[in-house]
């Protein structure tokens, strides 16, 4: 099951902790993988750990030039791009009343309109291929919303939102547009949480732990498999019970 | 160059599965080809493979029938 032998994958932020287990994740199925992100150590050190079948495709998502570059780029290393993981995404938290445009307007771009970008820029081929596999990676704070996260939280928002109509409009073509929205992962991203932070977070999760970037991958290798063909515009969350929705 | 009809047509009859018969100059792709909207975004993109152009987002709106396809690409195709 779930065997991934030929396809040809584009993970970004694949220099980060969940990216970086995405593509792991993948390639272990059998997919060649394209690595994306703006720091090229930690995707030449990923490819270099994977061997075969991986590459890397350095792009800064914050420039629209830069993005549809990056999916010219990916097409050309890998031949075809069958499966998109959009997961390349980052926080500029600030209570609502402080929050400069600017703050706003970085999450916005990276977190959604580069997810849009590249979704429309490998739609085309998949189209023409019959097959394809958008994925997002969301967040819970996109469904439930969180103080300070107005930026982000309406930057996943925006993903599930585009993902579903996205999903409406191609399903007919074999492609299926999903997200999987984490609940607190370990990674850099929640290395910033102080010790109090995390005990607190802890006590609203049922599963009295967080979640190990191998357990989005693992929701990101199902939505990528032909046993998927028939789930789409769907939103699979891996939170531990924090919020049942 | 009515090699060009010859051809759109072709790649009408094999994209929409409609009849030849059916397929004439002033068919349009939505109306009397039962084309969705996205049927005429990949008949545009088989245009643009089959004839080596492209057709740019404001010009691929106003293709609204085969003639429309036929016109555009005998102004704007090399082959
Ligand atoms: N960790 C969690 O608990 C959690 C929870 C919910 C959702 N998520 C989501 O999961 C995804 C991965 O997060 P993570 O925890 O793995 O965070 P991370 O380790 O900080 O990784 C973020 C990734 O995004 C890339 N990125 C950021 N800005 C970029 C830009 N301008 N251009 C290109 N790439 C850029 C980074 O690449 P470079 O560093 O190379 O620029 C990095 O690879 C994110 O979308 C995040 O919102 C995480």
């Amino acid at each position: 099951m779930f065997d991934l032998t030929g396809k040809k994958a584009l993970v970004t932020g694949a220099s980060g902790g969940i990216g970086a287990s995405i593509a792991r994740a993948l390639h272990a199925q059998g997919a060649t993988v394209a690595l994306s992100g703006t720091r090229v150590a930690p995707l030449e050190a990923l490819a270099a750990e994977l061997g075969e079948r991986a590459v890397v495709v350095p792009g800064n998502l914050a420039d629209a030039a830069a993005t549809e570059q990056l999916a010219k780029d990916a097409e050309a290393a890998l031949g075809q791009v069958d499966i998109l993981v959009n997961n390349a995404g980052l926080t500029r938290d600030q209570l609502a009343l402080r929050m400069k445009d600017d703050d706003w307007q970085s999450v916005i771009d990276v977190n959604l309109t580069a997810a849009f970008r590249l979704s429309r820029a490998v739609m085309r081929g998949m189209m023409k291929r019959r097959w394809g596999r958008i994925i997002g990676i969301t967040s819970i704070v996109g469904v439930t919303g969180n103080p300070g996260q107005a930026n982000y939280a309406a930057s996943k928002a925006g993903m599930i939102g585009m993902s579903k109509s996205l999903a409406a409009e191609v399903a007919s073509r074999g492609i299926t547009v999903n997200c999987v929205a984490p609940g607190f992962i370990t990674t850099a991203m929640t290395d910033a949480l102080n010790g109090e932070q995390k005990d607190k977070l802890l006590t609203n999760i049922p599963a009295g732990r967080m979640g190990e970037p191998g357990e989005i991958a693992a929701g990101v290798v199902y939505l990528a498999s032909e046993e998927a063909a028939y789930v789409t515009g769907q939103t699979l969350h891996v939170n531990g019970g924090m919020a049942m929705i | 160059m009515s090699d060009v009809a010859e051809r759109v047509k072709k790649i009408v009859v094999d994209h929409l599965g409609v009849e030849e018969a059916k397929v004439t100059e002033n068919a349009s792709f939505i109306d009397d080809l039962g084309a969705d909207s996205l049927d005429t975004v990949e008949l545009v993109m088989a245009f643009e493979e089959e004839f080596g152009c492209e057709i740019p987002d404001d010009a691929a709106e106003k293709i609204l029938t085969v003639k429309d396809a036929i016109d555009f690409i005998k102004a704007n195709a090399a082959a």
